[in-house]
């Protein structure tokens, strides 16, 4: 460190200004996403399951329920897989198109 | 009633169990009946900074699956009265701790507590999620670093979903923050986050700004909670951010730079 950057504070680096900017876009950024998955997801996911078990022999697991924002809208994505000894699979893709709160 | 506080972060080595040590020990010192419980299963260092890692018998996981009681398991600190500590397991694997075992251990220790400290490990596995699960209020612990912030955000978005309160409907989990390693002259010359930018991006209360501090190794070295320390900075502030924490108004302290001589700025030092 030199003798006039430490005596003159104000030739110092500014590396703060800096991270603050960075952590508020990657911040904001992830709280985005984390709205992105409402809390009614699990409850939707339950009854969807519930349905279709109704008809068809399906494992928890077997069903994923993904809810994405693109531009203006979000897209609610569903994905079951039927067992193996049905070689069918169902893809349902459903776009819901949503008030925009983005 | 107990009141039952996690102290998180997120990110590891930021200072949660030191927290933890220090804010556990100084409720006890107040006169209120103290546990603190270490959830870091495989990797517990609480004993450590508390000094009493000669005298663990018994652990968290074995009360969990009955193996031994809670007045077997359970340290009584010889320093301060009204403090105890409950040590982690080193042998077992984080699956050990179940929302139910947690719960009962948490329930049963409801009945001789008032305050039960949780120390979370780092990360976002079962340990820390069963840390912070029953959690009433929660010490969040950040270093003005970039990665720190970030992570303290997450766990942040973690407590309002996934704690009970969260689950439940209750209301939501009492945040506080706390903002250790801090060094007000390198805020000040625009090289390290200030405590306004890190509050601005956090957007929760100001608890406690613990500075960075020599004594903090210093008394991990010796097993001495740093609160004990009499006359260091960050034992002070651990002492007002306690004092804060049970209704004090408070001014914050360490956020600005000590004035320092002519002759020390000209040739550097601090």
């Amino acid at each position: 460190m030199g003798l006039f950057e430490n005596f003159f504070r104000s030739s110092a680096n500014k590396s703060a200004a800096l991270a603050k900017e960075r952590l508020q876009i990657i911040v904001a950024h992830e709280r985005g996403s984390r709205r992105g998955s409402p809390d009614y997801l699990p409850a939707l996911k339950k009854e969807l399951l519930e349905v279709v078990r109704k008809y068809v022999p399906v494992d928890q697991s077997q069903i994923k329920v993904h809810l994405d924002r693109e531009g203006g809208y979000e897209v609610l994505e569903l994905n079951i897989t039927l067992p193996d000894d049905e070689p069918r699979s169902v893809r349902n893709q459903e776009g819901l198109t949503g008030s925009s709160r983005g | 009633m107990a009141t039952v506080i996690v102290v998180t972060s997120g990110k590891g080595g930021v200072g949660k169990t030191t927290t933890s040590a220090s804010f556990a020990t100084g409720l006890a010192q107040r006169g209120y009946r103290t546990v603190v419980i270490d959830f870091d299963v495989g990797l517990r260092n609480l004993d450590l900074i508390m000094g009493c890692e000669r005298r663990v018998v018994y652990d968290f996981v074995n009360i969990i699956n009955g193996e031994a009681n809670l007045n077997q398991a359970l340290i009584r600190d010889k320093r301060v009265e009204n403090l105890h500590i409950l040590p982690a397991s080193q042998t077992r694997d984080k699956e050990a701790l179940t929302k139910e075992g947690v719960e009962r251990v948490l329930n049963d220790l409801r009945q001789s507590f008032e305050y039960i400290v949780c120390d979370s490990p780092a990360g976002i596995e079962r340990g820390a999620l069963m840390a912070l699960y029953f959690a009433d209020e929660a010490l969040v612990v950040t270093n003005p670093e970039v990665s720190s912030v970030r992570d303290s955000d997450r766990i942040l978005g973690i407590l309002a979903s996934r704690s009970r309160r969260a689950e439940q409907g209750d209301p939501p989990v009492k945040e506080h923050l706390v903002l250790a390693r801090y060094a007000p002259e390198r805020a000040d010359r625009g090289d390290m986050l200030s405590v306004e930018d890190v509050l601005e991006i956090l957007g929760i209360p100001l608890l406690g700004v613990i500075p960075e501090s020599q004594t903090v190794l210093q008394s991990s070295n010796s097993g001495v909670p740093v609160i004990l320390e009499d006359g260091s900075d960050a034992g002070v502030a651990y002492g007002d951010l306690v004092d804060r924490f049970l209704g004090k108004n408070l001014p914050h302290r360490f956020i600005t730079p000590q004035k320092k001589g002519f002759l020390k700025r000209l040739f550097g030092g601090g």
